[in-house]
């Protein structure tokens, strides 16, 4: 039998299978008793989000108008009536300067979306330029046996999500070559189980700034000959330590608990312990190691952004930070852009994780 | 001397005042070249015979002997065909019978080994499915992959835990001449457990009934003279047969029946009487 792949397989292996009723509704494959299915999967979430927009929108305007009318009462006890209606002018005009720092709108955050992607272009064009200019030059830098010059200016939004999603992926290898194998020497063997037990108990729970607090302690020691700049190395790690307790959990139970079938037959094929762990005990705690793993990207995602803006380390923690201090009239809305890009880009990672856990899984019921 | 040989085995699992003795005073000899087949309800303690024969677990008390030689530990000379197939489902077909192939000759090449496996896989007629992964096959299907797996390692005797006793049965019947033909090639000795005497009386040439567990023990044994091959339907109108199959099944029956009778008198309940609730609440 030979399986054709179709979109609607693929869009709901990896997740996202309303695509798929979104594309027959297009194509008029639609049937009547699938119209009900199509409403609740389609058209409700799309209602609920114009909801979401419209209260926000409402909800922004009143917080507007509380911030305006303090403002302006401010303006005429401290400066009389000739500020205060000045000031009302102001506002009403739409001059950037003298707007009342509260929540955005939703309009004013698609704008600052807009005014980012804008900023990211002109950095880039910078870059590209100065990467031309230099080219030359730094031929003959190399060739000389000294450092190429690199581009030093600032960092637009998009390179700020790169390097955070670096840093994560950084942090996640790091929990990922930590907790599996720990996972698994303390899943086969009840002794390590009960030496590391108290361990994982204790620091599970322990809140990322901490983490970040500890590895700072060490690694500024560690790197104290070091001139390069340690915030990354501090961030990653941090990530790291943060995000791989629930990979450690689940490999240790997930191997502690294979089937007992499958270790009999390991006994009676008589499997010699190395093909034992890696024919049956790995292969039958996969799932789980890839649940924990799910979990572990997640937590990693939501640590790193309060990671980097304690490490100072560049990245959407750390443009959220800056946008903070910076106090522009745009920032706020500049912030409301991160939240939303940081909650769709982690997202998109779970669904990564899921597609990847779909593609390693074995159906465990197909065994008995 | 038997083939194997089980001395007084007992078996008991927990400590303490939890202590229940599963198995006791079992006593069994098997030659070489024989199919036996043992026959009891479900729940009397077949499995845990089985692993004591096949080395997954030790007996408390007694001992068991295999050619002459104390059990240690599983071996390949016992091939062991599950009652639950414990396929790996993530291997294919022909992976799952490469892993036991492997494992039974280390000093084999690849290729030899493959055409092991193509062999032992043709065999139980599972050609087609090679590459097909359990799930994707039917009760049937999996224990004749289990069937495979365990003969392909070529071991000297075959112990089966009630290995069709989840299929149907048409599947049955045609899995129980598969394996009394696989067996008839090279006569290797066979012991089945089985909780269908029918089947037992059919495939073996002897056949003993194990009274149930808690202190599980061997019944009297029955020699089944049929000659072989043997015909399900000729069977039927055979005296011998049906004199066996009746004294097996009433062997079985009473010892149901006495353990009915023994969980009457076991639970003796209290003497109370239900509370006047109606008149409690006017």
């Amino acid at each position: 039998m030979k399986q054709s792949l179709t979109l609607g397989k693929v869009t709901k292996f990896i997740g996202l299978g309303f695509f798929s009723t979104l594309k027959d509704l297009f194509t008029g494959k639609l049937e009547k008793e699938d119209f009900k299915n199509f409403l609740r999967k389609t058209v409700v979430p799309l209602v609920s989000i114009l909801l979401f927009i419209g209260l926000w929108q409402m909800g922004a305007k009143s917080l507007y108008n509380i911030e305006a009318e303090f403002k302006i009462e401010k303006a005429l006890n401290d400066q009389g009536p000739e500020a205060a209606d000045a000031l009302r002018d102001c506002m009403v005009s739409g001059d950037p300067s003298c707007q009342p720092n509260t929540l955005p709108s939703p309009s004013q955050v698609w704008g600052s979306y807009k005014s980012l992607l804008r900023d990211h272009n002109i950095i880039s064009a910078d870059k590209a330029a100065f990467i031309e200019k230099t080219a030359a030059l730094n031929e003959k830098r190399v060739a000389d046996g000294k450092d190429a010059i690199t581009y030093t200016g600032r960092p637009s939004f998009v390179d700020q999500i790169f390097r955070s999603l670096k840093t994560v992926f950084a942090g996640f290898l790091l929990a990922l070559f930590i907790a599996v194998p720990l996972g698994i020497f303390i899943g086969l063997s009840p002794t390590l189980k009960s030496s590391f037990n108290w361990f994982i108990q204790i620091f599970k729970p322990v809140s990322p700034v901490v983490w970040y607090l500890l590895v700072f302690m060490i690694v500024k020691t560690l790197l104290i000959d070091s001139n390069e700049d340690s915030s990354f190395t501090i961030s990653f790690i941090s990530v790291g330590l943060c995000s791989m307790w629930a990979t450690l959990v689940n490999t240790a139970m997930g191997v502690s608990s294979v089937d007992k079938d499958f270790i009999n037959v390991a006994k009676v094929l008589k499997l010699g312990n190395f093909q034992k762990i890696f024919k049956v005990v790995l292969p039958s705690s996969l799932p789980l190691i890839f649940t924990g793993l799910k979990i572990t990207l997640s937590v990693a995602w939501m640590v790193l952004i309060a990671i980097e803006l304690l490490a100072q380390s560049p990245g959407l923690g750390l443009f959220v930070w800056e946008e903070f201090q910076n106090g522009a009239n745009d920032s706020n809305a500049k912030i409301i852009v991160a939240m939303f890009v940081i909650g769709i880009i982690g997202f998109l990672l779970d669904r990564l994780m899921l597609t990847i856990q779909n593609w390693v899984s074995f159906d465990k019921t197909g065994a008995i | 001397m038997a083939y194997l040989e089980l001395n007084n085995i007992y078996k008991t699992y927990g400590q303490g005042d939890n202590e229940t003795e599963v198995l006791s005073n079992i006593n069994l000899s098997i030659e070489e070249g024989e199919f036996v087949a043992i026959v009891g309800f479900t729940g009397s303690g077949k499995t845990t015979l089985v692993n004591l024969i096949n080395g997954l677990l030790e007996p408390t008390k007694g001992e068991v002997l295999f050619k002459g030689e104390p059990v240690q530990g599983t071996s390949h000379e016992r091939g062991v065909i599950f009652q639950n197939y414990s396929l790996l489902p993530w291997l294919t077909v022909g992976q799952n019978v490469y892993m036991a192939v492997k494992e039974a000759f280390p000093k084999k090449s690849k290729r030899e080994l493959n055409t092991i496996v193509a062999n032992y896989v043709e065999m139980v007629s599972l050609t087609p499915a090679i590459n097909k992964r359990p799930k994707e096959l039917s009760g049937g299907m999996r224990q004749r992959v289990a069937v495979a797996r365990a003969l392909a390692m070529k071991p000297e005797m075959i112990i089966m835990d009630e290995p069709l006793g989840a299929l149907d049965a048409l599947t049955r019947g045609n899995l129980q001449d598969e394996i009394l033909n696989i067996w008839g090639k090279d006569k290797r000795t066979a012991l089945l457990i089985t909780n269908d005497v029918d089947e037992g009386i059919y495939m073996a040439d002897r056949i003993i009934p194990l009274r149930p567990g808690p202190n599980a023990t061997l019944g009297p044994e029955f020699k089944i003279d049929i000659e072989r091959p043997r015909d399900k339907t000729e069977m039927n109108d055979n005296a011998n047969f049906k004199e066996t199959r009746n004294a097996i099944i009433e062997y079985l029956m009473d010892i149901g029946d006495e353990r009915k009778s023994e969980a009457k008198e076991e639970f003796i309940l209290p003497d109370l009487s239900p509370k006047d609730f109606v008149n409690q609440f006017k």
